[in-house]
């Protein structure tokens, strides 16, 4: 699996292509503080990509650098090739890079639907009277948008809340509605900030099985983040494994299980 | 018909224009409060700094004329030509728009994440320094503003009407104005919600007013939204502004309306569109009908409070107003 210029078959016979985003050497400080300390790794075209780590390893630090929350202080970012400019948050996902948040990040006002269509802004092209008058070109724009909407509720089966106020909706269901927002830009690249946090156990299959299905059916590029080891080792192709902002393993699941390194990382050392 | 209830159906229609008239204020306040969470305290002022422009590029004189003469020992005050309404309009907007970016520029963009309080008071602050600005640019002086609508009571309505009580009734008495101010604020209504309902824009500012994080995950630039929104609630003003000055010409009492809205915002909701309009019509129809019923009794003048006693007991009883969102605390 060493040295894959063009991409790798994974285990379950699935064609992983060439690299999506590079992250080049890099190294983050808050102050003092090192987050994230000269790590590199790729993350590959239609893989499912995790990074891992104990609390505090500076996994969020990173999808926050993948995203443009956070600027590193050295190190570079390749995305399809090229390095990437110092981004805004907002420019980042209109590059086609979407994501979703760890405490949930959703527009609490708005219906379902509503929430979903935010996620198609970015493919709205027509121009604002067009849009406000509903006529031309925005017209079909809208059906199409809305069409791609539809599908992704249909997809992550969220038909039955589709009217209902985000804010009344149980924490299970809002991480979903959160994943059919980001899968809605129809996104080069999906970044999940600990999909499965809080849930439980039924939750967490459900989780899991979606995020397993967008990246079959649409094949989705995904990088997610997760501190349950046994969710991770069965849903990812290849696995970062981060301790004290220092990259201590990459590979796949049954690698990275096998490194001392991380062993150590995650039961502790004993010193007798 | 018995002349005390056409004299009433009159009040009533007059109160309906009235509100009109102080919705169209409010709706400066709830755009903005929607999309940032701010209490604009400045739209009064807004109003009054866009009239006042307007007035100054119709007439073509010369900002800050004051100070450089003061400075250079000139005499100058007017360019010595007179820029017609229409382009003028389209001028000041765009004068708003600037001033919005400055805005955002120089204000907003240093006090993003603080508390709401904290953005309250830098809107007092901008209240102040934008009506000293507007003296310095302008002058103080009362200006009379004509941008060609229509005034003075509609002969038409008043004919038509007169037949229908004694000899005694004279017919309805309408101000052109306050019916265009009518036409004109329902075309703004209609315009503001088509646009923040359908418009990748408005539905961007919708976002951005939930959830900042969210919105910037979304490819929504915070920036550029705040811009647009105060550059439209700069427009509302300036409508705003146009028709109050045409009304009373425009003179520092008019960033003073700013407080008849308060009382609208109660009754409506501070992040209702609709809820903005029919505050001020409910305020605008009850002041004018209290006036006409129980004004005499004591004494009169209570347009002055009516609008403040009804907006305190909506607080007692509905505190989030009539179409204001809920307040749900999840516990």
């Amino acid at each position: 699996m060493k040295d894959m210029q063009d991409g790798y078959t994974t285990a379950d016979g699935r064609k992983i292509g060439g690299v999506v985003m590079e992250m080049k050497n890099i190294t983050l400080r808050f102050g003092g503080v090192v987050a994230i300390k000269d790590i590199s790794f790729d993350i590959r075209e239609g893989e499912i990509r995790a990074i891992i780590g104990p609390n505090g390893a500076g996994k969020s630090s990173m999808l926050n650098v993948i995203s443009g929350f956070y600027v590193p202080q050295e190190g570079e970012v390749w995305f399809h090739g090229a390095p990437r400019p110092q981004m805004k948050p907002y420019e980042v996902a209109k590059q086609g890079i979407a994501r979703t948040f760890q405490n949930i990040a959703l527009f609490e006002g708005m219906s379902v639907l509503d929430n979903v269509m935010t996620g198609r802004l970015g493919h709205m092209k027509s121009g604002m009277f067009a849009q406000a008058l509903w006529r031309g070109k925005a017209e079909a724009e809208e059906v199409a948008n809305r069409e791609v909407a539809e599908k992704i509720i249909d997809f992550l089966e969220i038909q039955h809340i589709r009217k209902t106020p985000v804010a009344r909706l149980p924490y299970g269901l809002k991480k979903r509605v959160e994943l059919a927002r980001a899968l809605a830009a129809e996104p080069k690249l999906l970044l999940l900030d600990e999909p499965m946090a809080g849930m439980n156990v039924e939750e967490k299959e459900d989780m899991s099985r979606f995020i397993l299905d967008v990246n079959d059916e649409f094949g989705t590029t995904i990088a997610l983040i997760e501190h349950d080891m046994g969710v991770v080792m069965d849903l990812s192709d290849r696995v970062v494994v981060m301790d004290y902002g220092k990259k201590i393993g990459d590979g796949t699941p049954d690698e990275v299980r096998n490194n001392q390194d991380v062993i150590d990382a995650y039961l502790g050392v004993s010193n007798d | 018909m018995p002349d005390q209830f056409l004299y009433a159906t009159e009040v009533f229609i007059n109160g309906l224009m009235a509100g009109v008239l102080y919705a169209l204020v409010a709706l400066g306040f709830v755009l903005i409060y929607k999309a940032s969470g701010i209490f604009n305290y400045a739209q009064g002022v807004m109003a009054l700094f866009a009239a006042m422009t307007l007035v100054g590029i119709m007439n073509g004189q010369v900002p800050f004329s004051h100070i450089i003469n003061a400075v250079f020992g000139t005499e100058i005050h007017h360019f010595g030509w007179h820029v017609p309404a229409f382009l003028a309009i389209l001028l000041t907007v765009g004068v708003m728009v600037i001033f919005a970016w400055l805005v955002q520029r120089l204000v907003m963009r240093h006090l993003v994440g603080q508390e709401p309080i904290i953005l309250f008071m830098a809107t007092i602050g901008l209240a102040y320094f934008l009506e000293g600005v507007s003296d310095l640019m302008w002058g103080s002086e009362i200006k009379k503003l004509d941008v060609g609508l229509p005034q003075g009571g509609s002969f038409w309505i008043e004919d038509m009407t007169a037949g229908l009580g004694s000899d005694n009734f004279y017919g309805f008495f309408i101000d052109n104005l306050d019916m265009v101010a009518t036409v004109v604020a329902a075309l703004l209504v209609t315009g503001l919600v088509l646009f923040s309902q359908y418009t990748k824009q408005g539905r961007a500012m919708r976002a951005v007013a939930d959830d900042h994080q969210a919105a910037l995950s979304v490819g929504i630039s915070l920036n550029f939204i705040w811009v647009l929104v105060w550059s439209v609630a700069g427009f509302v003003a300036l409508v705003a502004g146009i028709m109050w000055g045409t009304k009373s010409g425009v003179q520092f009492s008019l960033s003073l309306i700013a407080l008849k809205a308060l009382p609208v915002l109660m009754l409506g909701g501070f992040t209702s569109i609709p809820g903005a309009i029919v505050g001020g019509l409910i305020i605008g129809v009850g002041e004018k009908m209290f006036e006409f019923w129980i004004g005499p009794l004591v004494g009169g003048a209570t347009e002055n409070w009516f609008a403040y006693v009804l907006a305190l007991l909506f607080l007692v009883f509905r505190p989030q107003g009539l179409f204001g969102e809920k307040i749900i605390e999840r516990v």
